[in-house]
């Protein structure tokens, strides 16, 4: 098997026994990329140079007889708004298509210590806002599955790279699910773990309350592995938890016996695909026939889910994106001769369509008169959401639900609608209003196209959810299906 | 309903030109969204406190020593337009 096709756990065993070299992987990965990156646009940035010097660093180590860490010298590839010293960081939009930031983010320079190798940077809808990567200000990512349909968004770049073996794992950040939905549509593993887990620091703001960094992968136990790495408390976070990060290979035991699995009733009503619906039933009848008990159960306030994150998103980032004012780095208009103007001027043609879009929305929550009627009105429900999760973990060890009503849609299909974008993350939004876990493991395939299964768990509870995604994996072979590229 | 007017009036607010077509556009597509944002109302929230952010938050403190800063060369390197070490704007008043 092609080495680019190989997994991180796989290939660790490869370096750690001499039969390949981290060059021959990076070669390999860039040989795949230059077969099929042309269909899929991936990537915004590649780093080759850079990628094989930090290759032939590994091999050298390796060739002293040092010990090397999971990750050494395995390619990664990191979703491009998350900050990377001397390496442009776009967040794929105008406002910043020239900005090289002085310093990495937390989890780069985790990801840099532990010896990966960064090829590049991935593409997504611009600063993280949409749901199918059409958004992008550059081009639009294609799924590796079917090049006529979205792979997802925000993180549609990190997640098709994955999906295409164009490298071995990527991270990507979910405000909304934007990890766990392009994982569903590219028939991946994506984590977005309990808010604080992962140091946001570096990460380019969108909503800061919900915003959290995750992994994409081949499969569940490169998660965890890739998770032991990044996890873990930083001073340079001030909403990062101080929390002794366990070793989550150890989660990775393949038995559900006797865990109580919820599933809730309001994720599949209406709208949801009957293929989905039945893979999701079947993947309910395999946990049960494992040992698992699953019982249906309500999570009252799902439907009002949407609104909240659809007010308080939007209002974050009408507060975040104000520093996008061309005067400390990325674009500025030229023609302006007064301050003002040379604001609105660079703002109006810095942002794309859905950026404006939702900071005209976040900005109108939060003005006088409105702000009692939108956004205190959001934050009280979230409240009722967090609380109908935090009763359900009372009885139950983790929720089952889609992680997408649908299986990946058309490029254009809901592009002139943003409200029935928005309604392709209803299945995920919940979990980031809550702060908790949730992973999207593949499921199985409708018509050729990969379906997503999410397992939502208590605040750090990614164990259990190590647990219970393995355990899955180990008794299924959805996640070795491979699209035809 | 938002008008027209409140539309330019957010915009300005957020610092952004719209064109006439995007005004339509913002006003339509924003009345949708807040449409859809009504549902909130059907739950009475009086006594429901709000959740602001999920995590208790403390303000993180550090010693007030001095450290070692970004070089003034590095922190202007990414600037659309700068002059003798500082970063240029047009005209304020």
């Amino acid at each position: 098997m092609a080495l680019y096709r190989k997994t991180i756990h796989e290939l660790h065993q490869l370096l750690k026994s001499k039969q390949v070299s981290s060059e021959e992987i990076t070669k390999s990965v860039f040989e795949r990329i230059d077969q099929v990156e042309d269909k899929v646009k991936a990537f915004v940035t590649q780093t080759r140079e850079i990628a094989l010097a930090k290759a032939k660093e590994v091999d050298d180590k390796i060739a002293r007889g040092e010990e090397i860490g999971p990750l050494a010298g395995i390619p990664v590839v990191i979703k491009d708004n998350m900050c990377t010293r001397g390496i442009l960081t776009t967040c794929s939009s105008k406002m910043l298509h020239n900005f090289v930031p002085p310093y990495d983010a937390t989890v780069v320079k985790k990801l840099a210590d532990a010896g990966a190798v960064m090829i590049g940077k991935s593409n997504l809808d611009e600063f993280a806002m949409g749901s199918s990567t059409e958004n992008s200000r550059f081009f639009p990512t294609r799924n590796p599955w079917d090049l006529e349909r979205v792979p997802g968004g925000s993180s549609g770049g990190s997640a098709a790279a994955v999906a295409a073996d164009e490298t071995v794992y990527s991270l990507g950040s979910d405000t909304g699910g934007s990890i766990r939905q392009p994982a569903s549509f590219c028939g991946v593993v994506g984590l977005k773990p309990t808010y604080g887990l992962v140091s946001r620091y570096g990460l380019v703001a969108f909503a800061s309350s919900l915003d959290q960094i995750g992994p994409f992968s081949k499969d569940v136990t490169d998660a965890a592995i890739i998770m032991n790495t990044i996890a873990g408390h930083d001073p340079c976070d001030s909403t990062s938890v101080n929390y002794n990060v366990p070793d989550y290979t150890k989660s990775l035991v393949n038995d559900v016996r006797g865990i109580k699995i919820g599933i809730p009733k309001e994720y599949f009503v209406e709208g949801i695909q009957p293929d989905v619906r039945e893979l999701i039933e079947d993947a309910i009848k395999k946990f049960e026939s494992l040992g698992a008990v699953c019982e249906e159960m309500s999570l009252p306030h799902t439907e009002y889910a949407l609104p909240v994150y659809y007010i308080l998103a939007p209002a974050e980032a009408s507060s975040n994106l104000a520093r996008y004012d061309g005067v400390g780095y990325g674009y500025r208009d030229e023609s302006a001769d007064d301050i003002v103007s040379m604001y609105m001027k660079t703002r109006s043609e810095g942002f794309g369509a859905e950026v404006k879009r939702r900071i005209m929305l976040g900005t109108y929550a939060l003005s006088s008169g409105y702000y009692d009627a939108y956004y205190l009105k959001a934050l009280k429900v979230r409240t009722l959401i967090k609380q109908d999760f935090d009763r359900a973990f009372e009885k139950y060890d983790v929720i089952l639900t889609p992680t997408s009503p649908s299986t990946a849609f058309k490029f254009g299909e809901k592009s002139d609608n943003p409200m029935e974008m928005y309604l392709s993350d209803i299945c995920t939004i919940a979990v980031n209003l809550a702060g908790i876990p949730g992973i999207s493991i593949p499921c199985g395939l409708s018509q050729g196209l990969p379906v997503g299964l999410q397992l939502i768990g208590k605040p750090l509870g990614e164990e259990t959810l190590f647990r219970v995604a393995y355990t899955y994996e180990q008794n299924t072979d959805h996640h070795k299906a491979k699209p035809s590229l | 309903m938002l008008t027209k007017a409140q539309v330019e009036h957010v915009a300005l607010l957020a610092r952004l030109e719209l064109t006439e077509e995007e005004k339509e556009m913002y006003a339509s597509q924003l009345n949708d969204i807040l449409n859809h944002v009504e549902a909130l109302n059907k739950l009475d929230t009086t006594d429901i406190p709000p959740t602001a952010h999920v995590l208790p938050l403390r303000n993180v403190m550090r010693e007030d020593k001095v450290c070692e800063h970004l070089p003034n060369e590095e922190a202007l390197a990414n600037a659309p337009a700068r002059e003798d070490g500082y970063f240029k704007v047009p005209k304020i008043v």
